[in-house]
């Protein structure tokens, strides 16, 4: 069972975490809202399958390509 | 006449306070935040006043922090701009308690704006059309008679929208076309409301298909006196935020022009409004009914349309009601507009992902030289870092000119000289909307970007 990364497309602060390890997440579905220039954005699972890690917490900042979650699919 | 003027915001509009103030004669104190302590509105002013760390909720929003600001540099006048605190009643009460002029509106009057049901009902009493919509059926055994049901939606009209009065963000809303169709879409949505929101009911609201956003600026005296300022079209909007605005509104008959007009300085009226503010209307592209959506109590990102239209300074005229001097404007008689004027927002952001933010460093910003009816509202220059704190308007462009066209094509000229390194901006978005045809034709609605995706997103 191969883990992917799951990577942030801008810079911004993690406002919500919405998922825990262990949930099935369903392609398309968000792991996390982030919060940048006034706008939230979601970050969402690039395929289906379990959440084995977050790599950030709710109000720290992550940069543009920065990795935050991990998924085994 | 105030003597010193804090201005309690950042970026362009923190800028363009200044500008006007400095004109006036009036010093100017500037706070920041970390991440602005290198900013251009810190520059800019006379003094300045670090008020926390760079997230707004610690700084910018902080009404406490930014009145001692004030009271530490001896100013005797607070302007906040829009956004931050522009809009929060009990900050404009403090500053007034204070002993410290508050330029925009009385407390009350932003309390009263800012709930929307009392808005709606104050805009109601001054004659003000607002959309209509019905009162609320909760879910029954048995359901509201179809009679009933269909009776209140010829009332309200078709199309119209089966909403959940507990619901937002187009949850679980129905169309419905016809009276045969009512009865079924109030059952679904209640089942569904009293899923998604524990509480089923709903209400019944017209539906405009082809919406335009037309606004109107007024400006009150405080003494039950109000004048407008003409219209502004900003129907070209992306994620629910403003692109491009412009007046006056391409294709709207004079005498909806003029009746919306005079619609929103009633509004403005009857409340005795104070200063500057924006009345804006939702309009049927098909039909040009227009309904009252919101009023908001502060001057407007896109104020810089009408000043060019109206060769007015807004925020001049804000600073001297609130100082005691006298305003060049006194009556409508004394407004006049002519020509057309069109403005574009350049965003850090990437159009093609969704209009997704752009973060990092000016590394070039060469703007065009401005005058000849061409006017840049900017709020950084070129090494200048844009953060994913704040909003991601880094300048406005406009251009003014004797008709629509010859405007658009001042101000395309103007952007094929902007040249922007560091950080991506929707520049070539702006460029391609501005000269799509459906827009020269006028033919804007707030569906526009989406319709015409193809075009304007093409990679």
């Amino acid at each position: 069972m191969p883990i992917i990364e799951v990577k942030s497309e801008i810079t911004g602060n993690v406002w919500k975490i919405v998922a825990q390890v262990g949930d099935l997440i369903e392609e398309e579905a968000p792991i996390m809202i982030l919060e940048s220039m006034k706008m939230e954005i979601p970050v969402t699972a690039p395929e289906t399958g379990t959440l084995v890690e977050i790599c950030v917490t709710e109000g720290s900042t992550c940069s543009e390509g920065a990795v935050v979650a991990r998924l085994q699919v | 006449m105030m003597r010193k003027l804090l201005v309690a915001n950042r970026g362009e509009i923190a800028c363009r306070v200044m500008r006007s103030a400095k004109a006036l004669g009036i010093d100017t104190v500037a706070v920041y935040s970390e991440a602005d302590a290198g900013a251009l509105h810190v520059a800019l002013a006379g003094q300045s006043v670090a008020i926390g760390p760079a997230a707004a909720t610690e700084s910018y929003l902080l009404a406490d922090r930014v009145l001692a600001a004030a009271i530490e540099t001896g100013a005797d006048a607070i302007h906040p701009g829009y956004g931050f605190l522009a809009e929060n009643a009990a900050f404009a009460a403090a500053v007034e308690a204070a002993g410290l002029t508050w330029v925009g509106p009385a407390p009350q009057s932003i309390d009263n704006m800012g709930d929307k049901e009392r808005a709606r009902a104050i805009a109601r009493a001054a004659g003000v059309p607002v959309l209509p919509g019905s009162e609320r059926f909760a879910p029954s055994e048995p359901p509201v008679e179809a009679a009933v049901l269909e009776a209140a939606a010829a009332a309200v009209g078709f199309p119209l929208l089966v909403k959940a009065a507990a619901g937002g963000g187009g949850i679980g809303m129905r169309r419905v076309d016809d009276a045969s169709g009512v009865a079924a879409a109030v059952a679904a949505t209640q089942a569904l409301a009293a899923r998604a929101f524990k509480d089923g009911s709903v209400y019944l609201e017209r539906f405009v298909p082809r919406a335009r956003h037309v606004e109107v600026q007024v400006f009150g005296f405080g003494d039950g006196r109000a004048v407008h300022l003409y219209e502004r079209d900003c129907s070209i909007q992306r994620r629910f935020q403003k692109v491009i605005e412009e007046s006056p509104a391409p294709g709207l008959s004079q005498a909806t022009r003029l009746a919306m007009c005079e619609a929103a300085a009633a509004l403005a009226r009857e409340q005795r409004y104070r200063g500057a503010g924006t009345v804006e209307f939702v309009v049927d592209a098909d039909s040009g009914e227009f309904f009252f959506l919101e009023m908001n109590t502060r001057i407007q990102v896109e104020h810089p349309v009408t000043e060019m239209n109206t060769g007015t300074d807004l925020v001049a005229m804000q600073l001297l009601l609130a100082g005691g001097g006298t305003v060049p404007i006194q009556a409508q008689q004394d407004v006049t507009a002519s020509g057309h004027a069109v403005e574009v927002r350049l965003y850090a952001e990437r159009p093609l992902k969704g209009f997704l933010p752009s973060t990092g460093t000016l590394a070039t910003f060469d703007m065009p030289a401005t005058g000849n009816g061409l006017r840049i509202d900017a709020g950084v220059r070129a090494g200048d870092t844009i953060s994913h704190w704040y909003d991601p308007m880094i300048a406005k462009v406009i251009a003014h000119g004797e008709s629509r066209d010859a405007a658009i094509d001042r101000l395309l000229a103007a952007l094929a000289q902007v040249r922007i390194e560091g950080v991506e901006t929707n520049l070539l978005f702006l460029q391609r909307t501005l000269d799509h045809p459906s827009f020269r034709a006028g033919e804007v609605f707030t569906g526009f970007i989406d319709a015409h995706k193809a075009v304007l997103l093409a990679k």
